[in-house]
């Protein structure tokens, strides 16, 4: 008896310090100084409360006569990091379908052991409906995350169309699925008796996953991936409440919160709410209003033009966007940034939050091409400086530079935050060609007077640009 | 099991309270390297998993358990893998105090 106490005040503890690691690694996560110390205080807390579970069941199995299969413990550790590496070395382009497939990799994980407790619940002692309505939660969530973020890595990684698929009565077949779901649920929980009904439960959590992402654009996905990201989250506490084990509710409410508030972020920073992401097709409303106006006259320039002009420049604002990065252009604008800042221009980058395919995307882009982190500015920390700014130049970037945003109630972007662009002295654009963006809406700061076009690939543009810069002036 | 439900929910109400404040402060410049941390940390999961091989009470609890082992370790080591190289990436122009 003192032993099985001993036993668990040790696996208590060690998951107490794992708990106090994780806080510690999230708290230090806030700035780039104190970050990787973070990811040390998350490694060794993963490392003592793996090894303290392992401790903890040979412990048990001793002293309640268990053989403890220690090798496919350790086979499937293995195989597991065998599968990790890969997934922790793509580029950095891609850690976008990445994190969807870690959000689908961490919800299988939680399914799975869900579905395990369930039938060895089932066939075994019973299971009481406090922890049976966990459960369900946890698989409910569990399933719809698996199967949504494959789809949002899918659309992330362009196998499956980009484009909202929409048709009538989506939302109606929607919320009657979770709704089914729901129902089983709350069955279960009185009937845990069932067991014919709980793959059907799951099965329906599933669909319901695919059936959520369908109709969400390729805009639309930081936020789509912040919200799986906080699901995930959630479905590993209810897990957490399941095995009544605390350091996997504090692990998957820190993940939870953390989701949830890039989410908001997301949203606010395109104006919509949730049930507006999930529920609106963004990508109907706003193909309706494209090819609107058409034929106004835009002034465009030279790469010759444009580097005079920048060299002449005091103060300049470089406006990334996610064409930049499908350009690969991130490299040729480090050495623009480079050039400009050795002839004492001022050069600092403008990032909208939803710049990229998921939250701070554009940021690590830019550091991977070596751009300095304390040049990259903050959507509200730069706005106010534009009216002193020589000159704008967006790169790739459409719609989080729209003043219509501002200014015509009629636009499908209304009330978006924007970066104040058109304030500067000078404007200018690189873009293949007047047509509209990725989300299709019309930009009049490309009729503006202080506005110049610079038609061309991002890459080989601003690689003249750069060839201007160091060849013609000295 | 009625305390243990009191006890984890005010562990998850403060864990939530916590995540919330911490959070909050991390600059939008690491929004990505901390959605992979918290990816990582999230598959502290395993455990639960771990438990379920080594005790293997019935043929299934050991094949799910044993898929989701290797489901949650792949998003440990991938997750401080890509987290460790991001933060690598961002460097200052000032010049470090050392």
């Amino acid at each position: 008896m003192t032993t099985i106490a001993g036993s668990q005040a040790f696996i208590g503890f060690i998951y107490l310090v794992a708990s106090g690691l994780f806080i510690l690694a999230l708290k230090w996560m806030n700035a780039p100084p104190t970050a990787r110390r973070g990811i040390l205080a998350g490694e060794i807390g993963m490392v003592l409360a793996i090894g303290g579970t392992i401790l903890d069941l040979a412990a048990r199995g001793k002293l309640d006569n268990f053989a403890v299969d220690y090798v496919w413990i350790f086979a499937a550790l293995g195989i597991g990091a065998a599968i990790g590496v890969p997934l922790g070395l793509v580029q950095m382009t891609a850690v976008p379908q990445r994190t969807a497939l870690s959000h689908a990799f961490g919800a299988f994980c939680v399914t799975l052991v869900g579905t395990a407790e369930y039938y060895l619940g089932v066939n075994g002692s019973g299971i009481t409906p406090f922890k049976m309505s966990v459960l369900c939660c946890e698989v409910i969530l569990g399933g719809l995350t698996v199967t949504g973020s494959l789809m949002a890595a899918g659309k992330l990684q362009e196998v499956l169309p980009q484009r909202p698929i929409t048709y009538k009565g989506q939302n109606f077949v929607n919320l009657s699925l979770l709704a089914i779901a729901v129902i089983i649920a709350v069955y279960l929980v009185m009937h845990p008796g069932t067991p014919h009904l709980y793959p059907i439960m799951v099965g329906i959590a599933l669909v319901f996953g695919v059936m959520l992402v369908i109709p969400i654009g390729g805009a639309d996905m930081p936020t789509v991936i912040s919200l799986l990201n906080s699901y995930a989250g959630l479905s590993a506490a209810a897990m957490g409440f399941v095995l009544n084990n605390k350091l996997l509710i504090i692990a998957g409410a820190l993940d939870g919160s953390s989701g949830f508030i890039l989410s908001v972020i997301m949203s606010k920073a395109m104006n919509r709410s949730f049930t507006n992401v999930l529920f609106g097709a963004f990508g109907q409303v706003a193909a309706s209003t494209a090819t609107a106006q058409e034929a106004l006259p835009v002034k465009s320039a030279s790469p010759e033009e444009a580097a005079g002009i920048l060299a002449a420049a005091s103060r300049v604002v470089v406006v990334p966007g996610y064409g930049m990065a499908v350009a690969q252009a991130q490299h040729k604008v480090r050495e623009l940034y480079d050039q400009l800042t050795k002839k004492g221009v001022d050069v600092r980058f403008a990032i909208h939050p939803v710049a990229g395919r998921m939250p701070g995307h554009m940021n690590v882009l830019l550091a991977e091409a070596d751009v300095p982190y304390d040049r990259l500015m903050e959507m509200d920390d730069i706005n106010g400086d534009f009216p002193q700014t020589d000159v704008s130049l967006i790169i790739g970037a459409n719609d989080v530079t729209n003043p219509a945003a501002k200014t015509d109630q009629s636009s499908p972007i209304y009330g978006m935050p924007v970066l104040d662009v058109e304030k500067s002295h000078t404007v200018m654009v690189i873009k293949r060609s007047m047509n509209p963006g990725f989300a299709g809406i019309d930009n009049p700061l490309y009729y503006m007077d202080q506005t110049l076009m610079l038609f061309g690939d991002a890459k080989a543009f601003v690689s003249n640009i750069v060839k201007e810069l160091s060849g013609g002036h000295g | 099991m009625g305390t243990a439900l009191i006890d984890g929910l005010f562990v998850f109400m403060l864990a939530g309270f916590i995540g919330f404040e911490v959070i909050k402060r991390i600059s939008p410049l690491l929004h990505t390297p901390l959605m992979s941390i918290t990816n990582a940390l999230d598959a502290i999961a395993v455990v639960g998993a771990i438990v379920l091989v080594g005790e293997s009470k019935s043929t299934l609890a050991h094949i799910l358990g044993i898929l989701a082992v290797i489901a949650a370790t792949s998003n440990i080591v991938g997750g401080f893998l890509i987290t460790d190289r991001m933060l690598r990436m961002f460097k200052s122009s000032r010049p470090t105090k050392s």
